[in-house]
């Protein structure tokens, strides 16, 4: 009897958002195909055509609401750019510090809400309990420290934009509120803590390497590009900065002003997702897949801003040397480093005089017809460009979301782990929740790719060589 | 009796009202102890086939054929269905799609983009076509209770869920109460 099916996930859970996964085997039982489907889209790119600009950060950031912040910012920026201002240093440092809180809450949550259950309860740990209840269970004080470090986050949000989800905050030509000596000192009374548990995290996800190195090295290692906003010393600025792209081999292939992202970023459709996948140019697609987001961040730096970070990344350093540079795991732990650096910068804006100032805002008319704003989000980078005409009125709007970077590499992970675990057509539950979680490593927005109008879930689909679905696995 | 059962989805939406539902923080581990959580975005569940629940929650709006069939589903299996924040409550921002038609929506989505190259439609049996529309939740179910808000805050969350295990159709105190 033929052993080709097809093998559907839906949803993939415990993501930010709605994915599908369908895995294809061949007669022998083999992995022939595995595919990474985002299935819903929204249409942002129209409907916000002929509204006036200075409506996009509110808008736009409705896009998501995990990371909302980050698409206030990067429009924000494209609307600086049509009002052709550079804004108020103040203004500067405070739009830095609301994202560094998101920054803390996004890598919190996906740390201890979403990924910490496969680290601590284990891929195979019975599914009813595999969540972030099961974490609160098992390991209540680590669990409550997770909830407080995200919490952290978002009350820097809260104290800057009135709310946590959805702030009103940035808006064209800098920020609508100044931060008060008041929240500024409640904010600096929470770092001691905030440090405890990150170092506990990171503690924790380096045992958790060591112990389990060998599939460490086998889950989805694989070489590519590595990208991310970079500031003039080589570090990783998540405000701005000049783009880097580094090849496998650690060596520059290019770096640029962001505003010059069409000469260097294609964007691939596949009919079968909602996400389509940028590529760099010069190589072509697939071949010019690169990464974004924690990984590609830090692969693609010289050194970290800050100094705790910089320690740590020399320890990833010495620890990635030998061939693990390109470890899909390594996501978890890159991404409490920059967890640790953004606590730290965070730190220095607000023991910076300056940050509670009251030069906030620059008032003007329109002077270009064109604005493009782009920065890293938790998830990579981000970009919103938009074209408006005389009165103000956007005529186009091209967003590139930092899940849709990690497009090709995503589903190029779920292939290496798929075809790693299934043979001979075998296939169980604990095997599937692998192949969920190379995709959960990406920490993937499906809330952000489906700005088009997109939706995933994920589901293994088991396609025979005819292509028609013998079966489907489903857990319970 | 075992713990009341709670199933939640989010459909066409941000995801921002279950992120507000996690703004419980350290009340979460309280509530998540008085309830048993089943399929929800957040734990292991799969295929959407949900079993019977006391409460069922929905964020965002109905716009895509996968998102009606969720949507009916949850309806049958639970008792009470809760309409999580404005997209859920009115259609939300997803209705500004609403005046254009949706082939105009792919076109620019994957064709006409400045940085897509050579794109195509996306068409595919994994993927649920679009309605016309995007819309409310009670434009294609009944919604027995209405939580609004982007997002609502984890006040108005807790508050509701409180009142609805308590065997009570919430009404909400006005500083609940809001739109943004």
């Amino acid at each position: 009897m033929t052993k080709a099916r097809k093998i559907t996930i839906n949803p993939v859970s415990r993501l930010e958002g709605h994915g599908k996964v369908t895995i294809h085997l061949d007669e022998d039982g083999e992995v022939r195909d595995a595919r990474f489907h985002v299935t819903q889209f929204r249409g942002f790119e129209r409907f916000c055509e002929g509204r006036p600009f200075e409506e996009m950060p509110v808008i736009t950031q409705r896009i998501c609401g995990i990371c909302p912040v980050s698409h206030q910012l990067a429009s924000a920026k494209a609307c600086d750019a049509i009002l052709g201002v550079d804004i108020p240093e103040t203004a500067k440092r405070l739009r830095e510090l609301e994202h560094m809180g998101q920054f803390i809450q996004s890598h919190a949550l996906h740390f201890f809400h979403l990924a910490s259950p496969d680290l601590l309860l284990g891929w195979d740990a019975d599914p009813a309990k595999r969540n972030v209840v099961g974490v609160i269970n098992a390991f209540p004080d680590l669990a409550v420290k997770g909830i407080r470090l995200r919490r952290f986050g978002q009350e820097i949000i809260k104290a800057l934009g009135g709310k946590k989800i959805h702030p009103s905050f940035a808006v064209p030509g800098g920020v609508n509120g100044a931060l008060s000596r008041e929240d500024r000192d409640g904010l600096l009374g929470g770092f001691d803590e905030a440090y405890g548990t990150c170092r506990t995290a990171i503690d924790l996800i380096k045992g958790w390497i060591e112990k389990n190195l060998e599939q460490v090295k086998a889950f989805a290692n694989f070489e590519s590009n590595y990208a991310g906003l970079m500031d003039d010393q080589g570090c990783p600025d998540m405000y701005e900065g000049r783009l880097r792209i580094v090849g496998h081999d650690g060596e520059t292939v290019a770096e640029f002003d962001p505003a010059d992202y069409l000469s260097f970023i294609g964007e691939h459709v596949e009919p079968w997702s909602y996400l389509k996948f940028p590529f760099f140019k010069p190589q072509g697609y697939p071949d010019g897949g690169y990464r974004v987001g924690p990984l590609g961040r830090l692969n693609a730096a010289d050194r970290m801003r800050t100094p705790k970070a910089d320690d740590e990344l020399q320890v990833y350093r010495e620890m990635s040397r030998d061939g693990l540079r390109g470890c899909t795991l390594l996501y978890h732990y890159t991404r409490l480093i920059e967890l640790l650096g953004c606590l730290e910068r965070a730190e220095e804006i607000l023991t910076e005089d300056s940050v509670c100032g009251q030069d906030i805002r620059i008032t003007a008319d329109p002077a270009n017809e064109e604005g493009i704003g782009v920065i890293e989000a938790p998830r990579g980078t981000l970009i919103h460009h938009y074209v408006v005409d005389k009165f103000g009125a956007i005529k186009r709007i091209n967003l590139i979301v930092a899940t849709g970077h990690n497009n090709i590499a995503m589903n190029r992970s779920i292939g290496l782990v798929a075809r790693e675990y299934i043979h001979d057509g075998e296939v169980r539950e604990g095997i599937l929740n692998r192949v969920e979680g190379a995709i959960r490593c990406y920490d993937p927005c499906l809330s952000c790719s489906t700005h088009a109008l997109g939706q995933m879930a994920l589901k293994i689909e088991i396609y025979g060589p005819d292509g028609m679905i013998l079966d489907q696995l489903q857990r319970n | 009796m075992g713990k009341p059962k709670i199933a939640t989805v989010w459909l066409e939406g941000c995801s921002g009202c279950h992120m507000s539902f996690l703004d419980l923080d350290e009340a979460l581990v309280d509530v998540l102890s008085k309830v048993e959580l089943c399929d929800t975005p957040i734990t292991d569940f799969k295929d959407f086939n949900f079993p019977d629940v006391d409460v069922g929650i929905i964020e965002g709006s109905i716009a895509n054929e996968e998102e009606l069939k969720i949507a009916c589903k949850l309806r049958e299996h639970c008792k009470v269905l809760v309409a999580w924040g404005d997209c859920a409550v009115f259609g939300g921002i997803n209705t500004l799609r609403n005046t254009v038609p949706k082939e105009a929506i792919l076109r620019r989505g994957f064709i006409e983009t400045e940085s897509t190259v050579g794109g195509v439609m996306p068409v595919d049996p994994e993927l649920p076509l679009l309605l016309d529309k995007a819309v409310p939740v009670n434009y294609h179910v009944n919604v027995d209770v209405y939580v609004p808000g982007c997002p609502p805050s984890p006040e108005a969350i807790a508050y509701s869920l409180t009142e609805i295990l308590a065997g009570r159709i919430p009404v909400l105190p006005s500083e609940m109460m809001h739109y943004d």
